[in-house]
């Protein structure tokens, strides 16, 4: 048998769960109740509560891989230069969280940011007044970096962590310092992992709910809360699944800006 | 100078370990804490850890979630790394299609793949176990592909074909010389589809119907009343037991490499 038909099971897999629910949604998006077509329950994404939420979901999501990417190179340096030779270790650390559930993770930023939490307490004692951020977008915006800066810190650390030292070493004996190194060497050749990590930070923070519903205390809609209600409480599936379908090509025309022709490597440095 | 860039340098990680496990130490500590407040501590006890197991919901949305993540784990295992050889094997033009589309669950924002699966999976079953089910085994597959892959670009194929050869039949050669190479991939593809089975909460929440609970979906629905205690000391069970597994293997892991080293010159 040719190897290639090993693929088989695979390949029907993927037809079945894959590419079949995805035209089932996009035609759920076109229709109406009665099954006529319509263009109405894409084009609700324009409807004033829609485009804030699509708005404010687009900000948060830009702010927080803005800040992740910041956080992440950093460290992804600094785990680089203890030569732990034991690239395992790292992935590990980062991975090991998301084995605490990861609504509980949520909820105990809920009670760390809370008025009477550990983190007032803290500032409490250095004497300085109580900061009100839980229920805010402030909190919103410390779960969603929280739970996805692993994300961006494993594509970058294994992208730095592939960069050969001699690379590096050949750059300081012809008159680099530290800061040439980083941005004329150590940066572009990690660019690849950077934007692995972006897809898997932007996506999710654009898009994700639960963190919302938990930190933003039911004020903050972002427009996967709008989704999800559209299905769990309106019962309004076209209309769901017409935001569904318009969040996503937004979300994909979002990510062609950043990767242009990057995606043909992108698998290899996500893990 | 030198000196204090190394400090600052270690200071800096420590606050970004800091900030990735002080819930979960936060969790932890509730989990031993005598009181149902979340804010007050009511003294050390060990209570919750003896209650969680006379709690059948607890325990059966425990088994649910230990059958979803081992199940569709393996199941995806096999699938993709079948499907990994398979594609690689492709030519150019299909392998690009393909990879094209193994990426789509991984690319698409959580909340559209549940609602794409939900409303495909209502027009042919009843929501239950298995929808959730071919749910994690749908986004789990590509993690698996993504984790063999490489491995099966340093593959030494010419050994294979020597052994074929020899005489060798197909699975034979395969069980002996293939498998042992990217052996590595197929396990931690493994291990990140059990991960990410065990932690999914939106895909499971659209392809659930009611009646089946996991640990998320659970503790979901008892936001608004306040998490049971026992939920902290059933958390952090999971979290010690797969601790525990994960040094393990990571000090046997390094043994065995170190070993390796040191018979290496000797060959």
């Amino acid at each position: 048998m040719k190897r290639k038909y090993w693929a088989a099971p695979y390949l029907v897999w993927v037809v079945g769960f894959v590419v079949l629910p995805l035209i089932t949604i996009g035609v759920s998006a076109m229709t109406d109740d009665q099954g006529h077509f319509t263009w109405e329950n894409l084009l609700s994404i324009g409807d004033p509560i829609n485009r804030q939420a699509l708005l404010f979901s687009l900000a948060i999501a830009l702010g927080c891989t803005v800040i992740c990417i910041l956080l992440a190179y950093p460290a992804a340096m600094i785990l680089r230069s203890l030569r732990l030779n034991k690239r395992g270790f790292a992935i590990l650390i980062m991975i090991l969280p998301m084995w605490m559930n990861f609504i509980l993770r949520i909820l105990a930023w809920q009670m760390i940011l809370s008025p009477n939490g550990v983190l007032n307490f803290l500032i409490g004692k250095l004497g300085a007044g109580p900061l009100q951020i839980s229920n805010s977008w402030i909190a919103l915006m410390i779960g969603s970096v929280y739970d996805f800066l692993p994300f961006m810190i494993l594509p970058v650390f294994n992208a730095i962590s592939d960069i050969d030292e001699d690379t590096i070493e050949a750059a300081r004996d012809l008159g680099a310092n530290d800061r040439a190194v980083f941005w004329k060497v150590i940066l572009p050749l990690s660019a690849p992992g950077m934007i692995s990590g972006i897809i898997m930070v932007f996506v999710p923070a654009m898009t994700s709910f639960v963190i919302a519903d938990i930190l933003g205390g039911g004020k903050i809609q972002l427009i996967g809360n709008i989704i999800e209600q559209e299905f769990t409480k309106s019962m309004n599936w076209h209309a769901g699944s017409g935001l569904s379908i318009s969040l996503m090509i937004f979300v994909l025309i979002s990510l062609a800006f950043t990767m242009k022709n990057d995606l043909k490597d992108k698998g290899t440095t996500i893990w | 100078m030198v000196r204090w860039k190394r400090v600052l340098s270690k200071v800096y990680l420590a606050l970004i370990f800091l900030f990735l496990y002080l819930p979960i130490l936060m969790l932890i500590v509730l989990s031993f804490n005598n009181s149902r407040s979340r804010v007050t501590w009511g003294g050390f006890t060990l209570n919750w850890y003896v209650r969680l197991f006379s709690d059948s919901r607890i325990l059966d949305a425990l088994r649910t979630t230990l059958a979803l993540g081992i199940g569709s784990a393996a199941i995806a295992t096999l699938i993709g790394t079948l499907g990994a050889m398979g594609i690689q094997a492709m030519k150019r033009r299909n392998y690009q299609i393909v990879m094209a589309v193994t990426n789509i669950p991984v690319l698409n924002a959580d909340i559209v793949t549940g609602i794409a699966m939900m409303l495909w999976f209502v027009r042919f079953m009843p929501l239950g176990f298995s929808s959730v089910l071919i749910g994690h085994v749908t986004f789990s597959i590509p993690y698996v592909i993504l984790s063999v892959m490489p491995k099966l670009r340093q593959l030494n194929l010419s050994i294979y074909e020597a052994a074929r050869d020899l005489g060798a039949n197909g699975v034979y050669a395969f069980g002996k010389i293939i498998l042992p190479q990217i052996w590595t991939g197929i396990l931690s593809g493994f291990f990140m589809a059990l991960t990410m089975s065990m932690d999914d909460f939106v895909i499971t929440y659209f392809t659930k119907g009611a009646g089946v609970n996991t640990l998320s979906t659970m503790i979901y629905g008892e936001i608004r009343k306040g998490i049971k205690p026992e939920m902290y000391a059933l958390s952090t069970l999971i979290f010690a037991v797969v601790l525990i597994i994960l040094l393990c293997t990571n000090f046997l892991s390094g043994r065995g490499k170190e070993a390796a080293e040191k018979k290496q010159p000797a060959d």
